[in-house]
């Protein structure tokens, strides 16, 4: 075969991915940029180029700082959490236990439900006077609490729920990871007297290394990704206290019809990603090669 | 005490090094140990043989402590270690997959025990070289296990067991991995080793050319009881039952039709026992139906008018077209005689003499 029919060949073989990545990943992300780069038109005063005063003014913003403050906390706490209680239950549910697969179903549970429904669910839990957790501290002689409407509760409520959707999810993740080390091992290291901690130490633990660091990932977009419980449970409020960066700039972009700065405060979650999933691969490179 | 272990020569001290008693361990299925009693003396090597599923391996994992019998006993140097952990029976193991860690350096590996019983690092070293040296593992220390082909593995997985020093080792088929080339050279490694460092091992397989060839004592198991031990020249010269005979020597031995003058149902004959001769100047009438040369002999395929291919080993290239008739012969006390359940029956003992 030509050179140039070759290459013709590979663009016909690429044009299809070529397409749809253009039309879902490039355009948006390069328009995304664009945009941030304008002030908001109007009939009257039409978009004019703004340099980076879209960025200026997310700075300048106290809420920013809040939103931002909030996902922190979010995900510094959720991510390590989650990933160390789906670690606890799969090292529980690959044990030998009766009802083995009904606990597995069960722990994975949270992560087939919809989290808007979950979300509603847990809703009817915190909803103070009558909800759930309100009716077990009463048993106790505790004063009602409004979970997710005191801004000193409501951020953890929300933690709490990302967490309990999470784990399970993560989980399946671990358990088929322990599922591929092989039994012997456990035995090699019980005949050199290994106790079970030592072997989860310095066995277990560092085999599950690639998984943890997969899993990390996930965690950490997720963390920025998930909001649905929020548009049920707080919608941000109260005081901003439970807003977090996808569902600021959803409200930036459709609550308060300002597509610049949303656009803006998309390209620096973009940056900020884009950043960590950088070092985490590079990590999962140098960590993970021995398999 | 009565006690029924299986006789094996070189068992006259008071108590052997492992004695087990009586021990039984079933699993649903049939399949397990039961009633097994054995004699092992120190620094022999001694091969449990048998097809799968015989409990060969079982009884491998209740020495180890990896199982637990349901009764009997096991001693080892004296201590009843039936309810000990595996840590505290003071044993090595190697597992037909080596089970080293993949995440370790070989040095990792080998040291991993040491570094758990907390051995002082200067001594730690001292073991990790002799171990290194001793299985030529020199120059591989930092390699991780997916980095060393087949054999090293295999030898990595010998020296994390002779690093701990213990006087028994334990192997569950440990070259079952390797290539037959391979596997011939690391069989007479395991069998230095163990003689240089005066180890009791004992050797789980289901090849018996490894076990024949290794062994002190080779238990030849079947069902979860033992069959036949003894040493390889006895087992093979008097095989107490036709299950022995047949599974130990390749070929196997070569089980005649019903013989006209022979009392006893079953007869078995080596293939090297065996010998053409002339039509109406033997003990049995056969015709050759194909020939497989290997070099050094040629096993010629006959068959009689009833019954299997015999097979009968002649040396050199000898090539008896297909069809020819001739009468197979043998000696009398050649004739390994078995009832009707395959016991032996003729009490006679041979005795293989070494070739000078």
């Amino acid at each position: 075969m030509k050179p140039r029919s070759q290459s013709l060949y590979a663009w016909m073989l690429l044009f299809p991915a070529l397409v749809l990545l253009s039309t879902f990943a490039f355009y948006p992300s390069i328009a995304t940029l664009w945009s941030s780069l304008f002030t908001r038109g109007s009939a009257r005063r039409p978009a004019k180029f703004n340099e980076l005063g879209n960025y200026a003014d997310l700075f300048a913003d106290p809420v920013t700082w809040k939103v931002i403050g909030n996902n922190l906390i979010y995900a510094g706490v959720t991510i390590p959490v989650s990933i160390a209680i789906a670690l606890l239950m799969a090292l529980w549910a690959d044990s030998r236990m009766p009802a083995k697969s009904f606990v597995r179903t069960a722990y994975f549970t949270p992560t087939m439900l919809p989290m808007i429904a979950a979300a509603n669910l847990w809703l009817f839990f915190y909803t103070p006077g009558i909800g759930l957790f309100d009716r077990i501290i009463g048993v106790f002689g505790f004063d009602s609490v409004n979970w997710l409407g005191q801004p000193e509760t409501a951020l953890w409520s929300i933690i709490l729920v990302t967490i309990w959707k999470e784990s399970g999810f993560f989980m399946i993740f671990y358990l088929a990871a322990l599922q591929t080390i092989p039994p012997e091992l456990k035995e090699a290291a019980i005949i050199e007297g290994t106790s079970r901690w030592t072997y989860l130490r310095r066995v277990v633990l560092p085999l599950l290394m690639p998984t943890t660091l997969f899993v990390l990932v996930n965690a950490l977009i997720n963390s920025v990704r998930l909001i649905d419980h929020l548009f049920i449970l707080t919608k941000g409020g109260p005081d901003n206290a439970t807003k977090l960066i996808l569902y600021y700039i959803w409200e930036l972009a459709f609550s308060y019809l300002d597509a610049p700065h949303a656009a803006a405060m998309t390209v620096l979650v973009l940056i900020a990603l884009g950043i960590v999933a950088t070092i985490q691969f590079r990590l999962i490179d140098k960590r993970a090669h021995y398999r | 005490m009565a006690h029924a272990a299986a006789a094996i020569p070189g068992t006259s001290h008071a108590e052997p090094f492992i004695r087990i008693d009586g021990l039984n361990r079933h699993f649903a299925g049939g399949a397990g140990v039961h009633d097994l009693s054995l004699d092992i003396p120190r620094g022999s090597f001694t091969t449990l043989l048998g097809p799968s599923g015989c409990g060969k391996s079982t009884t491998l994992r209740l020495l180890a402590g990896l199982e637990t019998p349901d009764s009997g006993s096991i001693r080892i140097d004296g201590r009843d270690v039936t309810t000990l952990a595996p840590s505290e029976r003071g044993l090595s193991m190697v597992f037909q997959s080596y089970a080293l860690f993949p995440h370790l350096s070989v040095k990792d590996n080998i040291e991993f025990g040491l570094r758990v019983r907390r051995v002082p690092a200067g001594e730690r070293r001292a073991r990790l070289n002799e171990a290194l040296d001793l299985t030529d593992l020199r120059g591989f220390e930092a390699r991780k296990p997916a980095q060393l082909s087949g054999g090293q593995r295999q030898r990595v997985a010998l020296a994390r067991a002779v690093v701990a020093g213990h006087p028994l080792c334990l192997m569950d088929e440990p070259l079952s991995n390797l290539d037959a080339k391979l596997r011939h050279s690391v069989r007479q490694d395991i069998r230095r080793l163990q003689r240089r460092l005066g180890m009791t091992v004992i050797y789980v397989t289901h090849d018996q050319t490894e076990a024949m060839s290794m062994a002190d004592t080779v238990v030849l198991m079947r069902d979860g009881r033992i069959e036949q031990a003894a040493s390889p020249a006895d087992i093979y010269a008097n095989p107490t039952t036709e299950f022995a005979a047949t599974f130990v020597g390749s070929p196997p031995i070569q089980m005649m039709p019903p013989l006209s003058g022979e009392q006893a149902p079953r007869v078995g004959i080596r293939a090297e026992d065996l010998h053409l001769v002339e039509p109406k100047k033997g003990l049995l009438t056969v015709s050759v139906t194909s020939t497989e040369f290997l070099g050094a002999e040629t096993y010629i395929y006959v068959r009689a008018t009833e019954g299997d291919d015999i097979i009968v080993r002649a040396p050199g290239r000898v090539e008896p077209a297909p069809g020819t008739s001739f009468d197979l012969d043998w000696q009398p006390e050649a004739a390994h005689r078995f009832d009707q359940k395959g016991n032996r029956l003729a009490l006679h003992r041979k005795t293989l003499v070494p070739a000078e």
